[in-house]
């Protein structure tokens, strides 16, 4: 019992391995994929030692445990949460050092939707071109985590990080997601682009790796035509039929057909994987550079 | 050609027609294959857009654009991938009658004698949208999608045929199938079909079988 590798106690909602995704094979038909909120994630890496591009384990709102089967040092950021290690707590945001055969547990988040558990050396699942992460739309790379699995660890890079332990994210109030309009903004009519900049919405519960969902005023297409196939971008805010944004995360088809009035700000994408459902939205138009 | 805006580091181009699409998104890969395009991360043709994705300087690229002198798609110099074909779809009656077609055995010839090309891919990994069939023979899709579709249905939407990679829901007229693989992840290239590939269909029948 001395493999590196974790068997899952509790899986969680919902638990993936996801490093920085597959970019590149978007003209294939293949989402991106990734970390949500790849801040945390890299964070998280760099903790306990791992470069950047190593894979870890993404949570939905209540955490998941898993039993070490090799000494391996660990971190969780994103979304704060209780951390234990065979019960006891230990440090959010800190590489832990976690012993062969003890259970380290993220809990339930206080506040966000996405904890980021890094262990030493990586989830080293088999890559699936050229990337760990698990896609959700199109079910390439490993299935989300179950009860009872064994996931593999890869050889560790370097040391832990020397430092103690980071700052937990400000609360989320209110997530303002910065816009730069188009390509389809002329699909719109006027009073639709203001309702954008002025209107509350909020995340629906229907949000997931594919899309933040959204509720609040619909907003009127000035065309009613049928808009042929196009590309999508990450961020991309596409307008179904009802009138709603949704707000294309790293999981979201490569092509869609209804008209995507502006694009999200990369750097903002981060707290939009972090707002719970309920969050108040705030679409805050900005000028290109 | 219309440069549009996507982001901070995208374009859009849209383009007049399907075939213009093509024409600019293989030109697009001449010059990144002759190495005198920027560095972009993405190339993502669809119905009648080119995405590019990736670029340092979006405008100047968009600038620069308007000044290219595109060909028209050329006869490839890739070989036709064969993708060997029943004609055997639950559709295909209805897509004879929608074709003015006497019989399924006129689909199938009008269908088989088609030199296809990848348009461009969506929907699912693999999935190709092949453009080829003179217009008349556009077909809609089914009121009713099914909620599961076979592996390896050849079906029609549109101006395009396709073949589903793998089972899922969908609307398009199921004509034929096939035992090709469109999509193997541990394959290299994954994807049978990239956009720009031409494509036959070769109908196969029973006695090819025994």
């Amino acid at each position: 019992m001395t493999d590196r590798a974790f068997v899952v106690v509790r899986a969680g909602a919902l638990t993936t391995v996801q490093d920085l995704g597959r970019p590149g094979h978007a003209h294939l038909g293949v989402p991106g994929s990734g970390s949500l909120d790849v801040p945390a994630s890299r964070l998280a890496n760099r903790l306990v030692g791992n470069g950047v591009e190593a894979a870890v384990l993404e949570t939905t709102l209540n955490g998941c445990a898993v039993r070490l089967r090799c000494a391996a040092s660990v971190a969780v950021t994103g979304a704060p949460c209780p951390v234990t290690v065979d019960g006891r707590p230990v440090a959010w945001g800190a590489p832990v050092a976690v012993p062969a055969g003890a259970v380290v547990e993220a809990g339930a988040v206080v506040r966000g939707v996405r904890s980021y558990i890094a262990f030493g050396g990586g989830v080293a699942v088999e890559p699936v071109l050229g990337s760990r992460s698990t896609d959700l739309l199109s079910g390439l790379g490993p299935a989300p985590l179950t009860d009872g699995a064994v996931l593999p660890l890869g050889e560790v890079a370097g040391p832990s990080s020397p430092v103690d332990v980071v700052p937990a994210p400000g609360p989320p109030d209110e997530l303002v997601l910065r816009i730069l309009l188009g390509p389809r903004d002329d699909w719109f009519t006027p009073a639709a682009l203001r309702t954008l900049a002025v209107g509350t919405y909020w995340v629906a519960s229907a949000s997931n790796r594919i899309g933040l969902r959204t509720e609040g005023p619909p907003l009127s297409r000035a065309r009613h035509d049928e808009l042929p196939s196009e590309g999508m971008v990450l961020g991309a805010v596409q307008v179904p039929p009802d009138g709603r944004p949704v707000v294309f995360l790293a999981d979201h088809p490569t092509t869609g057909g209804y008209p995507v009035i502006g694009v999200v700000r990369g750097r903002d994408l981060a707290a939009a994987a972090q707002a719970a459902p309920g969050t108040p939205v705030r679409f805050v138009p900005v000028r290109r550079r | 050609m219309r440069p549009l805006p996507v982001g901070e580091d995208a374009l859009l181009i849209e383009c007049g027609s399907g075939a213009e699409a093509e024409a600019l998104h293989g030109e697009l890969l001449r010059r990144r294959a002759a190495g005198t395009l920027p560095a972009v991360r993405e190339i993502v043709p669809a119905a009648r857009t080119v995405l590019i994705r990736g670029l340092d300087d979006p405008g100047r690229f968009a600038a620069r654009l308007t000044e290219w002198k595109v060909p028209p798609p050329t006869a490839t110099l890739l070989d036709a991938v064969e993708i060997p074909i029943r004609y055997d779809g639950p559709d295909l009656a209805e897509v004879a009658a929608l074709w003015g077609a006497g019989s399924v055995e006129e689909v199938a010839r009008i269908h088989s004698a088609a030199r296809f090309r990848v348009a461009f891919c969506g929907f699912a990994p693999g999935f190709g949208y092949l453009t080829g069939l003179p217009e008349r023979y556009s077909v809609p899709r089914r009121s009713t999608p099914r909620t599961a579709v076979p592996a390896g249905s050849v079906a029609l939407a549109g101006p395009y045929t396709g073949v589903y990679p793998r089972s899922s829901p969908g609307g398009w007229q199921l004509i034929g199938a096939t035992d090709a693989v469109l999509w193997d992840p541990a394959r290299e290239p994954a994807a049978l079909l990239a956009p720009g590939t031409p494509v036959r269909f070769v109908p196969i029948t029973a006695e090819d079988v025994r």
